[in-house]
Formats: C-alpha cells, sequence, structure tokens
C-alpha cells in the first residue's frame, strides 16, 4: 500500500501518560469485522472515547485541539495484539505520528508500513512533552524526520533544549520519505527468492 | 573470538535470502498461516495490484476468531461474523491455498490445529498475522506474528523484510509444585520479566522444567511469549517433539521423517553461545498463579495479596474494583472459560476434567469450556472426560477462539468477573467493561467447584 510521504510534521499533540496502551484498546476486537483497510477512525479508542450507550465521553481526545495529527502516550505502546486495524485507526483518525519512549514491535512494523511515524524518545523527554503540554494545550512537535529529531514548539517558535533526536532505520526513513510500501521492493526479488528456494531445497 | 551459535542464529540464518546494506534482511518464511480476520485485506491489495499468491501451498487457513462456539452444523447467524469466514474461504478457493472450514475434521484455532496436523516443524519460519503466533516456537522453530501488510508481503513473495532481534534466555531448573502447571510457569515469567521486557526480544526458554514439560505445555508456554513484549520464545526440539510430530496428517513419514530427525537433532543453542539478556528462575518458587489488573504482567501467587502499584497500575485496579492487601482467594467469580491458543489442548481439559471428577459445578457461575480445535473436542469424547464433565454439572462447546476476545456472541457483561484460561486480562477484552483474571485449568477448575477463587492446593 503507498501512503502520503512524510517529512517535515508539526501538529499541536493528543496526549496521555497512561503506559501500556494495548491495542485492543487502540481498537476492540468487535470493530474488526470489515474486509476493508478504510473507516476504523469511528473505531479507534472507541472505549476511552465513548460510553457503553454510546454518549461521548471526557477524555484525551475530547480535550485536544480540533487536527493534532501527533498522538504522545506512556511507554509500551501498541501492546498485545497484531491486529494491524491499530494503525489503521489511528491513520483514518488523522494522526501521522505516535511519540512514545517505547513501542511495541509488531505495533511499530504495521504503523511503518502505513506511513504512520512512530517516534521514539527517553522517558525524560516524554515527560517533559507531557508537563510542557499539561500547562499549555497549544503546545505542539515538530518532528523533522531527515534530520531524525522531534521538538517543542510554542507560539510558533522551537523552545530552546526541548529537542531530542530519535531512531529510525536508513531504510524506513527513505520508505517514509518517498510513501514507499516494503511490498513494493519485495515484489521486485522474486527471482532471488526463486535462486534462494532451488538452492536451500525449499 | 568467535562464539558459538544460538538455536535462534541458526535458524535465522537458514532462511536470509538477502541481507539489505545498512537496513534489515529478506526472509524466507517456510509456513504461512491465515485467518479470517487479518488477511482480507490482504488479499484485497494483491487483486489491486493484479499479482497472484507465490506460493499457495505453504499457506494454510482455518476460521477461528469469529465463529460461534454452538450450532456450528448451522449457518452463522451474524452477518458480522459470517461474512469475513465466506471472505476467507472465497480467497482460499481463487488462491488455491488449503482451507479447513467450519467442523473439518481439521479446523480449530490457528495455532492449535497448525501442531496438530504435523503443519509445524522444527527449524521453521512460521508467520501468521496473529500475536499468539510465538506457540509455535515449542517446537524450535522461529514463529512470530505479523500485521496484514506483512500478510500481503509473505502471500506475494514468501519473505518479509525483518530486522534480527537480539536474543534473550530465560533457564528455569527445579521441580514445579503441586498444583503449578506451564501457565503458571509463564505468568510467573512474565510478572517478572514485565510487559514490555521482552520487547525486541526473541526468547530461548530452556533449563529442566522445559525438558521435562510435554509439548501441550510447551506451546502455552511460548504462547504467551508476546505478553512480554517478546515477539516470539521458543523450546529447542528433543525426542518430545519428535514423537509429537511423528505420524501427523502433514509430518514427513518413513525415511523422510528419519532424515528430518536427524537434521532438527541438530537444532540447539551451542554450549558457547552469547545471550543479550539472561534470566534465571528456580522452579520451585513457582505458585499457582493469577492475574489482578489489566496486563498480563501483574499476576501474583493465587494465596498472595495483590501488591501496591504505580498509576498504571491503579488506573487498572480501578477497572477491576480492587485495592492493594487484598488477597485474591474467596473473590468471587461470574464466568469460567476454559479454552483459547493458550490453554485449549487436550491436556488442559484432562487437567480440568480430572479435577472437577466427582465433584459438583457451583451455582450461579457460567462456565464456558470451549476444546481448540475439532481435534481436541474428538479427542474428550474419546478419552471418556465430556461424561465426567457433564456428570460435574458442565458442558462442553464447539471449538474457536471464543471469549479470549469475545468477537463472537461468548462475551463476558460489563462489571462481570471472569477467571480465563485465556492470555490477555486487558480491559474489554473479553466484553466491554469485563474483568479479565488469567489463571490456569487448575485454577479454573478450583473456582469451578466452590464459586470463589480457591487455591486447587487447598481441595481435596
Amino acid at each position: 500500500m503507498s501512503f502520503e510521504k512524510i517529512n517535515i510534521l508539526q501538529s499541536a499533540v493528543v496526549a496521555t501518560p497512561v503506559e501500556n496502551i494495548d491495542t485492543d484498546q487502540i481498537i476492540p476486537a468487535r470493530f474488526l469485522k470489515a474486509t476493508t483497510r478504510e473507516g476504523f477512525g469511528d473505531a479507534m479508542f472507541r472505549d476511552w472515547r465513548f460510553n457503553g450507550d454510546g454518549s461521548p465521553r471526557d477524555s484525551v481526545f475530547a480535550a485536544a485541539p480540533e487536527g493534532a495529527k501527533i498522538l504522545v502516550a506512556g511507554r509500551n505502546f501498541g501492546c498485545g495484539s497484531s491486529r494491524e486495524h491499530a494503525a489503521w485507526a489511528l491513520a483514518d483518525y488523522g494522526f501521522r505520528a505516535v511519540v512514545s519512549s517505547f513501542f511495541a514491535d509488531i505495533f511499530k512494523n504495521n504503523a511503518l508500513n502505513n506511513g504512520l511515524l512512530p517516534v521514539q524518545v527517553s522517558e525524560d523527554f516524554l515527560q517533559k512533552i507531557l508537563r510542557r503540554r499539561n500547562e499549555n494545550r497549544n503546545m505542539e512537535l515538530r518532528i523533522n524526520l531527515p534530520e531524525k529529531y522531534v521538538e517543542i514548539v510554542e507560539g510558533g517558535q522551537a523552545v530552546a533544549g526541548m529537542r531530542e533526536y530519535f531512531p529510525i532505520g536508513e531504510y524506513k526513513r527513505h520508505c517514509l520519505e518517498n510513501g514507499l510500501s516494503d511490498i513494493d521492493y519485495l515484489i521486485t526479488t522474486r527471482p532471488i527468492i526463486e535462486n534462494f528456494e532451488k538452492s536451500n531445497d525449499k | 573470538m568467535a562464539t558459538g551459535k544460538t538455536l535462534f542464529d541458526k535458524i535465522w540464518d537458514a532462511h536470509v535470502v538477502q541481507q539489505l546494506e545498512n537496513g534489515p534482511a529478506q526472509l524466507y518464511i517456510d509456513r504461512h498461516y491465515i485467518h479470517e480476520v487479518t488477511s482480507p485485506q490482504a488479499f484485497e491489495g494483491l487483486r489491486a495490484k493484479g499479482i497472484k499468491v507465490f506460493r499457495p501451498g505453504r499457506t494454510f487457513a482455518t476460521c477461528d476468531h469469529n465463529v460461534p462456539t454452538l450450532n456450528q452444523d448451522k449457518p452463522i447467524k451474524d452477518d458480522s461474523c459470517r461474512i469475513p469466514v465466506e471472505v476467507l474461504a472465497r480467497n482460499c478457493m481463487e488462491n488455491g491455498i488449503e482451507y479447513f472450514p467450519l467442523r473439518d475434521p481439521s479446523n480449530g484455532i490457528v495455532h492449535v490445529i497448525g501442531p496438530e496436523q504435523g503443519l509445524t516443524l522444527p527449524g521453521m519460519c512460521i508467520v501468521c498475522g496473529d500475536s499468539h503466533t510465538a506457540t509455535h516456537g515449542a517446537f524450535g522453530s522461529i514463529a512470530f506474528g505479523i500485521g496484514t501488510s506483512e500478510v500481503e508481503m509473505v502471500l506475494a513473495t514468501q519473505t518479509l523484510l525483518q530486522n534480527k532481534p537480539a536474543q534473550m534466555r530465560i533457564t528455569i531448573n527445579g521441580k514445579l509444585g503441586k498444583c503449578v502447571t506451564p501457565k503458571d510457569v509463564i505468568l510467573y515469567v512474565i510478572s517478572k520479566v514485565g510487559t514490555g521486557g521482552g520487547t525486541g526480544y526473541f526468547v530461548e526458554y530452556a533449563g529442566e522444567v522445559f525438558e521435562q514439560m510435554s509439548m501441550e505445555g510447551r506451546m502455552t508456554v511460548c504462547n504467551m511469549s508476546i505478553e512480554m513484549g517478546a515477539r516470539g520464545g521458543f523450546v529447542a526440539p528433543d525426542k518430545t517433539t519428535f514423537e509429537y510430530v511423528k505420524g501427523r496428517r502433514f509430518a514427513p513419514s518413513g525415511a523422510e521423517f528419519d532424515k528430518a530427525v536427524e537434521q532438527w537433532s541438530r537444532l540447539y543453542s551451542d554450549p558457547d553461545a552469547v545471550f543479550d539478556k539472561e534470566y534465571v528462575f528456580d522452579g520451585a518458587d513457582i505458585a499457582p498463579m493469577i492475574t489482578y489488573g489489566t496486563d498480563p504482567g501483574r499476576g501474583i501467587a493465587i494465596d498472595g495479596v495483590i501488591p501496591e502499584c504505580d498509576e498504571s497500575g491503579m488506573k487498572g485496579l480501578a477497572y477491576m474494583g480492587f485495592a492493594p492487601g487484598e488477597k485474591m482467594t474467596g473473590k468471587k467469580v461470574d464466568y469460567i472459560f476454559v479454552g483459547s491458543c493458550t490453554n485449549g489442548r487436550i491436556e488442559d481439559f484432562r487437567a480440568f476434567a480430572g479435577f472437577v471428577k466427582g465433584k459438583r459445578a457451583a451455582d450461579g457461575i457460567t462456565v464456558w469450556l470451549v476444546p481448540g480445535s475439532v481435534e481436541v473436542e474428538r479427542k474428550i469424547r474419546e478419552e471418556g472426560l465430556e461424561k465426567i464433565l457433564n456428570d460435574a454439572g458442565f458442558v462442553l462447546r464447539q471449538p474457536g477462539c471464543s471469549a479470549c476476545l469475545a468477537m463472537n456472541e461468548d462475551k463476558v457483561p460489563a462489571g462481570a468477573y471472569s477467571l480465563s484460561t485465556s492470555n490477555r486480562n486487558f480491559e474489554g477484552r473479553q466484553g466491554q467493561g469485563a474483568r479479565t483474571m488469567l489463571c490456569s485449568p487448575l485454577v479454573a477448575a478450583a473456582a469451578a467447584v466452590t464459586g470463589v477463587i480457591t487455591d486447587p492446593r487447598s481441595v481435596e
């Protein structure tokens, strides 16, 4: 699947300090029935955003500035089920990046395969973001993918001393900046795969 | 200085098609399992690209997540459950993929049937769009869960791009105590390592406890590797493994089997292999376990008290309606679920039936006994376990994922307490507002006859 390219992303944030947010929270299993990729945004964090009777709940999503494209969350984000619906739901809702101090492996791969950027920062920097955001709900983050850093922006200006570099492999960075998914590349390698099969008795 | 190779290194190296410069490895996949929830969008992607499944003979399909656990001979009533199952059947037919439909003798939960049918073999690289794919590591294979985009990649090329993970070894020696099962072993490990402690790692389980464990037990342990964040966990194959595999439907037979065993016997970590992280535990320290919070790392000995928790832990306790300092034993139970890819195998039903034999089901509890496969269901009957269960007042249902994730109608109501042999106690996992406590089939059995959380060691 191809997706929108990412280069520099600046946006207000939705922020929650909750740790170990599992993919059942991001999208409960009862919403996994669709056989296409579209439209999962409505069910994103459904039980955080709505009561059992469908009435809206107070939540970090309801309280966030309109159009926030970055989700900030406590450590070990996306643990549990491998459902890619979690990444689809976050992207469909409008998020382009998630910032946390730690990501579960499968979620991270799923996010990357859908142009949703997982930005892993130190626990210290995560706490700085959360504190700052508590004081100023209009605080923004600027994520610079080519330069591989994230910084806090207030009143349009980068805040001094509030920048951190984040790890991302060169291959994945190339894919995100160009809107490319692994499958486009893999399909071109079929002859190499056939050779591997022959020489390895597969 | 050169050091020895780990078992993981040996299998990984044998599957690297090519190593991308400054990037991931392209890994060959021997076996690919699919089910109705995480595959439809992958097939849709292939259709949109106009490409065919590359190696249809390496993919096997079953329906399990959405299926009802009663009246499986009748059409599935709920459209939202039936349609994904029909889409899977159609995708398999169009692409020449072997599919085990409902009531087929080979149908069941994907991680129960793979090993049962002899499709899961030592030394393989195995994937499935399901995080509990780690189960298949019990056979000494590299097995891990993937997302739907990756399912599409495997269908299209039989390969994936993966970064090599770090390696952890968890060694447990000594003897397990009375009523301590493989489920207690893994709940204990997760409580020590933490829900994120295994992230970025593949785990090798080693030591006397695992050497003496049955294949069913090893599957229970490996299954929950993901609950500490590890994508996979495995046990080196041995005589127990080979005996389990022998004679199964898709396993090699005759001279082929002997040749395979010779190769599989080389699958072990060299004595001088180095791991990135090691844990060592004593089997004698492990008690029957139960969880009190809303992640699988929040487990304690069943006779223990709920500890003080951090902020996230307190949020979980509030959801559960529990408080630090409380005992777990004596708490009420509304629902009991025995089943899932963690504890839905024949040994689990032997344990449950053995415990409740000659006793009576407690009043006021709903008990769902859901076999992991049609084969497990058949064995339960064949071994006379169903009669024992019925005599004690319990009813056997039909196979599927069921209340583990409540995609079918087996949902625990809001606020109700569920004692479950499944793998996840996340908020809402077994139904909106459901409160889940994870445990072994024996702890489930003790509560099923007493009506409250009970230490199985205290019941005669």
